[in-house]
C-alpha cells in the first residue's frame, strides 16, 4: 500500500518541474532542433538536411567567429579567476563579521541594476568624452581624448565585470569551508605562503573554481549585450551571428543550427577542460 | 486507492478548467499596438480610449523584430502592427503572418491619396492589399556643419581626414545608401539575385574600405544622437528625425540629405494573421489619421504622416527645418524603397557578417 | 660543555604577556621546561592557555615579554621558521593528500631529497606503530590512528619541542584513556619535549613530568602532579585538581596552623593553613577531597576526628572504584561528596539513611579567599 502512495505522493510533488522542464526547456529545444534541420531551399519551401550546420564549418567567418568567442570567454575565465580568487580568499579568509559581509554584497552590488544599465555604466567611463578621459586630460597625462571603448579590451572588462559574482560565491563558499588550522598546520610544518597556496588552498578549493569557471565561462559565451555594446565594430561574438540569423536575416533554420552548435561545442570545451584538470562534474557537484 | 485516485481526477479536472479559463479573452476590447517609438504617444492613447473605451497596449519595436515576433507566433500576440510597407509583401509571401485588410472600413478620404494608392500596390500580394500608409520619413546624413561641412554623400564619410569620427549601422538601409553613392541602382537589381549579389558585393569591399574611419556601428537611436551631441561622431547615417532633433539643441549639426538621394520609407498599418481585434484596429487607423492627432503624433515622432492637411497643423520650427534639408529638387530625388523580395536578406546578411568580422 | 647543554631549557618564556584590546589575555608568564619532558598547561576554557601555546607558535606575537627556545630568542621569527610544531585540537591533517604527502609535507617544504623522505616517513610511521600506511587518506584511519600520524607528521621534522593543542578532546572516552597512555609512551620514546595544553586535569595529571594550572592568565602553580593534587597552593588548584568538597567561609579562630571556619549557613569546620598567614575574620575557602572524608555507620567510630557530621544518604553515584555518596548536611543543606571505600561495608548504603561522616582537620585546606577582592 505505501509504495503506489508514495509513489503517487513523488508524481505530485514533481509534476510542477516535470511540467515546467517540459513545456518550457524540452519542447522548445526540439522545436529547434527541428528548425535547424530544415534546409531553405525556396518561398515557403524546405527540405529535411544537415545543410545549416555544414555551413558552420565551409564558412569560416563563423568558426572563426565561434573561435573568437570562446578564446575571449576562456581569457575572461582566466581573468575573473585570477581577480576573483585574492578577493575571495580576503572575504572567506581575513576579513570578519561586518567587513565580510560588506564586501560580498559589495560584488552583488553591479546585480541590482540590470545589464543594460550596467554596461552603459562602462560605456559613460570609457568613451573618448567619458569620465577617464576627462580625468587623464585634466590631470596631464594626456593631452587629447582616449578612446577607451569599442576593442576587445573595453569587452574584456565587461566581461570580467559581469561575472565576478559568479566566480566570488563559489570560492568564498568552498574557502569558507576551508578549516584555518589546515593553513596555520601549513605554516607550522616549515611551508612559505606561496607553498599553502599552492598544496593546501588550491586543491581544497578546486571544487569552487571549477564551478566558478564553467558558470563564468558559460555566462561569457552566452553573453550578448556586452560585447555588442563595448566592442562597437570589433565586436564579433557569436551570439550576436545567432541573433542576426534569427531576427534580421529571417534564417530561423540558420539560426537554429548556430544555437545547437554553440550549446554541443560549449560542452565540448567544458569536457576538454574538465578533463585537462582532472576533475569530473559529479566530483565538483558532490 | 480508489480514493486517492479520485481525488486525483477531481484535482486533474480542476486545473484543467483553470487554465482554459484562464485562457479565455478579456471581454474588455484592448488593442494589442506592436509599432515603433513615438507613434502612440500617451496623449493620443487617451484621447483614443475616451473616445472608444478601447484601451491600448503598446509593444515598442523595430521592422526586424516585429516581422520575427509575428513569425515566431504565426501572427499572433498583436491586433496591429507597423513595419514599413516594403518589408509586407515578401514577410508575407515567405511567412504568411499578415490578413488581407478590409479597405472598405478605412477612412479614405483622410490619406493623401498618391501615399495611399503607392503603399496598396506595394503592399499588395496574390490580389490582396495587406497594409496602408501611416508615418513617413527619409534616412540620410546627420552632419555637423563646423566639423564636417564638406560631408555631402554617403562615400564622404570615408574620407581619410575622418578617420575614428564617422558611424552608420551595419543594417540594410547602409547597404542601400552606399550602393546608390557608388552610383549603383540596388533597387533596379532587386528581382535579380546575381545583379543584387554583384551590387552587394562592391558595396561590401567598399564598407571593408571604410571600417577604419568607423568609431562604432550604431545600434540605437539614443546611441548614436549622443555620440553626435558629444562630438565624438561628427557624420553618420541617421534618420532625419534624428538631425532635426540634435539641430534644435545644437544649430550646427543637421540632416543633410544626400547627393545621391535621401532613402525614403514609409511605415504602414497591417493586421497581424491572428490578431483578434480587427474593428478596434480599424478604429484606431481612422482615428490616429485625423488631421489634429496625425499632428499630434508628428510632434513627438517628429517625422511626416500620410494624414491629408495635417502638415498644416506641424509645428513651424520643425517645417522650417524640413525645408532646410530638403529643397525642392532633394524631394523628388528621394529615393523609396520599393517592397523587398524574399530572400534579400540571406545575400545582405551575409555581406554585413563579413564586414561585421573584417578588421 | 654536555652539562652546560643540559643547563640549558627547551622552552623558556621570560614575562609574556598578550592582551587584546583591553582584555589581558596573558599576564606576565615566566617559565621554563627541561629538555625531554612532558610539561601540560592545564585550565579552564578561556585561562589564556591556547593564547601562550599560539604564541610558542608563532600564530600570535607577545605584547611583551620574551620567548626562547634552546637559549635562543624566537620572537622575532615567523611559525614557518621557528623549530617547534604543533599537533592541533583537530589534527589538521590535509584531507588533500595522502598519509605519505602528509608525513612528507614539511620535510618538503626543506628540500630533502625524495629517497630521504621516503626513509624518513617509513621510520617515523613504524616509530608510531603504523607502518604501511602511506597510501591511504586520512579519513580512512581511525581516531587513534589519525592522532598518531599528525603526531608522526610533526616528529618526522625533530623539533625542540612539540605542542599539543587538546588534542584528544574529540576522541570518545575510552579511547581518550587508551591514547594517554600512549602519548606518554611517545614521548619518552622520542625524547622530545611535549607542551600539553588541556582543560582535563586528568589528561595533565596521568601524563605530565610537571603540570602549571594556569587561570585568568597567570600561572597559579607549577609542579608535579602529585605536588598539584596533594599540595595546592591556592584556593583555584585545590579546586580544579582533583574533587574537592568546598566550603566558603569566616575564619573564627586560629591556633598556629589550623583555623576554625564557619560558614554563612553556619556550618563550622577545622582545616589546616600549611604556611599562609591567615587571620581572625578573615574571608576564607576550604576544601576537603571526597577520599578523604571517612565514612561511618555509628557515630564512635569517628570520634576521634574534628570534623563530624551525622547526615543523611543522598544519592549513591556507582562507579566502580571511584563510587561516590552524596551525603547531606543537615545544618547547610549542601551535599557533602564522598568516596566509598572498597570493602563492601558500605555496598548497601542506600537513599535516606543517616549516616556520620567526619574528617581530620589536616585533611582540610584552608587558603584566603581572593575571589572577593578583585
Amino acid at each position: 500500500m505505501i509504495g503506489p502512495r508514495t509513489k503517487l505522493g513523488l508524481i505530485l510533488v514533481m509534476s510542477p518541474l516535470l511540467l515546467w522542464l517540459t513545456t518550457l526547456i524540452i519542447i522548445p529545444h526540439l522545436d529547434m532542433l527541428y528548425v535547424s534541420l530544415r534546409e531553405k531551399v525556396g518561398v515557403r519551401q524546405y527540405e529535411f538536411g544537415f545543410g545549416n550546420y555544414m555551413t558552420f564549418f565551409t564558412e569560416p567567418l563563423y568558426w572563426n567567429t565561434f573561435a573568437r568567442t570562446a578564446y575571449m570567454s576562456i581569457m575572461a575565465t582566466i581573468l575573473t579567476l585570477l581577480i576573483g580568487f585574492p578577493v575571495s580568499y580576503y572575504i572567506a579568509k581575513i576579513a570578519k563579521g561586518r567587513l565580510k559581509m560588506a564586501l560580498f554584497l559589495l560584488c552583488l552590488v553591479p546585480f541590482w541594476v540590470s545589464e543594460l544599465v550596467r554596461t552603459f555604466g562602462w560605456m559613460i567611463l570609457l568613451r573618448e568624452t567619458g569620465v577617464i578621459s576627462n580625468f587623464l586630460q585634466w590631470s596631464g597625462i594626456v593631452n587629447q581624448p582616449v578612446e577607451m571603448l569599442y576593442n576587445d579590451a573595453a569587452i574584456m572588462v565587461g566581461l570580467v565585470y559581469t561575472s565576478m559574482l559568479f566566480m566570488v560565491v563559489p570560492l568564498v563558499t568552498t574557502l569558507d569551508s576551508l578549516d584555518d588550522s589546515l593553513i596555520e598546520a601549513g605554516y607550522d610544518l616549515g611551508a612559505s605562503g606561496f607553498a599553502i597556496l599552492k598544496n593546501i588552498v588550491i586543491p581544497h578549493a578546486v571544487p569552487g573554481i571549477v564551478t566558478g569557471s564553467i558558470v563564468v565561462f558559460m555566462l561569457s559565451l552566452g553573453n550578448y549585450l556586452t560585447p555588442i555594446l563595448l566592442g562597437g565594430k570589433s565586436s564579433l561574438w557569436f551570439t550576436g551571428m545567432i541573433y542576426s540569423q534569427f531576427i534580421t536575416r529571417f534564417n530561423w533554420e540558420q539560426g537554429a543550427a548556430f544555437g545547437f552548435l554553440l550549446l554541443g561545442l560549449s560542452s565540448l570545451i567544458v569536457f576538454v577542460g574538465l578533463k585537462l584538470s582532472g576533475q569530473t562534474l559529479a566530483k565538483t557537484m558532490g | 486507492m480508489k480514493f486517492l485516485n479520485k481525488i486525483s481526477k477531481i484535482a486533474l479536472v480542476g486545473a484543467v478548467t483553470a487554465f482554459a479559463l484562464s485562457a479565455t479573452p478579456t471581454l474588455a476590447q484592448t488593442l494589442r499596438l506592436l509599432t515603433w517609438g513615438g507613434y502612440a504617444p500617451e496623449n493620443v492613447i487617451d484621447k483614443f480610449t475616451a473616445e472608444t473605451g478601447i484601451k491600448v497596449e503598446v509593444t515598442l519595436s523595430n521592422n526586424e523584430e516585429m516581422i520575427a515576433k509575428l513569425r515566431a507566433t504565426g501572427g499572433g500576440g498583436f491586433d496591429l502592427a507597423q513595419p514599413s510597407q516594403d518589408r509586407v509583401a515578401g514577410a508575407q509571401a515567405e511567412y504568411d503572418i499578415y490578413k488581407p485588410m478590409d479597405l472598405s472600413q478605412i477612412d479614405a478620404s483622410q490619406f493623401i491619396a498618391s501615399m495611399l494608392d503607392a503603399t496598396k500596390g506595394q503592399t499588395t500580394l496574390d490580389g490582396d492589399v495587406y497594409g496602408v500608409p501611416h508615418v513617413w520619413g527619409t534616412s540620410g546624413l546627420i552632419v555637423d556643419t563646423t566639423k564636417a561641412g564638406d560631408v555631402k554623400d554617403d562615400l564622404d564619410l570615408c574620407d581619410a581626414q575622418y578617420e575614428g569620427k564617422v558611424s552608420y549601422r551595419l543594417k540594410r538601409p547602409t547597404l542601400i545608401g552606399f550602393a546608390f553613392s557608388m552610383g549603383l541602382d540596388p533597387f533596379a537589381a532587386y528581382s535579380d539575385v546575381a545583379a543584387y549579389t554583384e551590387v552587394m558585393n562592391k558595396v561590401e569591399d567598399k564598407l571593408i574600405e571604410c571600417k577604419v574611419n568607423v568609431k562604432t556601428y550604431w545600434s540605437g537611436g539614443d546611441e548614436i544622437m549622443n555620440l553626435l551631441r558629444s562630438g565624438e561622431v561628427v557624420a553618420a547615417m541617421a534618420w532625419d528625425t534624428g538631425g532635426w532633433k540634435l539641430n534644435a539643441d545644437n544649430p550646427d549639426i543637421t540632416f543633410v540629405a544626400p547627393k545621391a538621394g535621401a532613402l525614403g520609407w514609409i511605415d504602414a498599418f497591417v493586421l497581424p494573421k491572428k490578431g483578434k481585434a480587427d474593428e478596434a484596429a480599424y478604429k484606431w487607423i481612422n482615428f490616429v489619421m485625423q488631421p489634429e492627432v496625425a499632428a499630434m503624433i508628428t510632434a513627438q515622432a517628429g517625422n511626416f504622416t500620410a494624414s491629408l492637411g495635417a502638415d498644416a497643423m506641424a509645428d513651424d520650427a520643425l517645417k522650417s527645418r524640413f525645408q532646410g534639408s530638403f529643397p525642392p529638387a532633394d524631394i523628388d530625388n528621394i529615393k523609396w524603397y520599393p517592397p523587398v523580395p524574399a530572400g534579400l536578406e540571406a545575400i545582405e546578411g551575409g555581406v554585413l557578417d563579413r564586414v561585421n568580422a573584417s578588421k | 660543555m654536555s652539562e652546560k647543554n643540559q643547563e640549558i631549557p627547551d622552552l623558556e618564556t621570560v614575562s609574556v604577556d598578550k592582551s587584546f584590546g583591553d582584555f589581558r589575555a596573558v599576564k606576565d608568564v615566566s617559565f621554563s621546561v627541561p629538555k625531554g619532558s612532558f610539561f601540560s598547561i592545564l585550565g579552564p576554557s578561556g585561562c589564556g592557555k591556547t593564547t601562550l601555546l599560539r604564541m610558542v607558535a608563532g600564530f600570535l606575537e607577545p605584547s611583551n615579554g620574551d620567548i626562547l627556545i634552546k637559549g635562543r630568542s624566537v620572537v622575532n621569527e615567523p611559525p614557518n621558521k621557528r623549530p617547534v610544531n604543533m599537533v592541533f585540537q583537530h589534527l589538521a591533517l590535509f584531507p588533500m593528500m595522502n598519509i605519505y604527502e602528509n608525513i612528507a609535507f614539511g620535510l618538503k617544504r626543506r628540500g630533502e631529497s625524495e629517497s630521504v623522505i621516503k626513509q624518513k616517513v617509513g621510520e617515523v610511521l613504524e616509530r608510531v606503530g603504523l607502518p604501511g600506511v602511506e597510501t591511504r587518506q586520512a579519513d580512512q584511519l581511525s581516531g587513534g590512528q589519525k592522532q598518531r600520524i599528525a603526531i608522526a607528521r610533526c616528529m618526522v621534522l625533530d623539533p625542540d619541542v612539540l605542542l599539543l593543542d587538546e588534542p584528544l578532546g574529540a576522541l570518545d572516552l575510552k579511547l581518550r584513556e587508551h591514547m594517554k597512555v600512549e602519548l606518554k609512551k611517545l614521548q619518552s620514546e622520542f625524547n622530545t619535549t611535549f607542551i600539553y595544553i588541556t582543560h582535563d586535569q586528568s589528561e595533565a595529571l596521568v601524563m605530565s613530568d610537571q603540570v602549571a594550572v594556569m587561570n585568568e592568565g597567570i600561572f597559579e602553580q607549577v609542579g608535579s602532579s602529585r605536588e598539584l593534587y596533594y599540595n595546592p597552593k591556592t584556593a583555584f588548584v585545590a579546586g580544579f585538581v582533583g574533587e574537592s568538597n568546598a566550603w566558603s567561609g569566616t575564619v573564627e579562630q586560629v591556633k598556629k596552623d589550623s583555623v576554625k571556619i564557619r560558614t554563612s549557613s553556619g556550618f563550622t569546620l577545622m582545616a589546616q593553613t600549611k604556611g599562609e598567614d591567615i587571620k581572625k575574620g578573615q574571608k576564607v575557602k576550604a576544601f576537603v577531597r571526597p577520599e578523604s572524608v571517612r565514612l561511618a555507620l555509628k557515630a564512635k567510630e569517628i570520634s576521634s576526628m574534628e570534623n563530624r557530621v551525622k547526615g543523611i544518604v543522598g544519592n549513591v553515584l556507582f562507579n566502580g572504584a571511584n563510587s561516590r555518596v552524596l551525603v547531606q548536611n543537615p545544618i547547610d543543606g549542601a551535599e557533602i561528596d564522598v568516596a566509598i571505600p572498597q570493602t563492601g561495608e558500605f555496598a548497601s548504603l542506600a537513599k535516606g539513611q543517616t549516616i556520620h561522616i567526619g574528617w581530620q582537620h589536616d585533611q582540610a585546606r584552608c587558603f584566603a579567599d581572593k575571589s572577593g577582592a578583585k
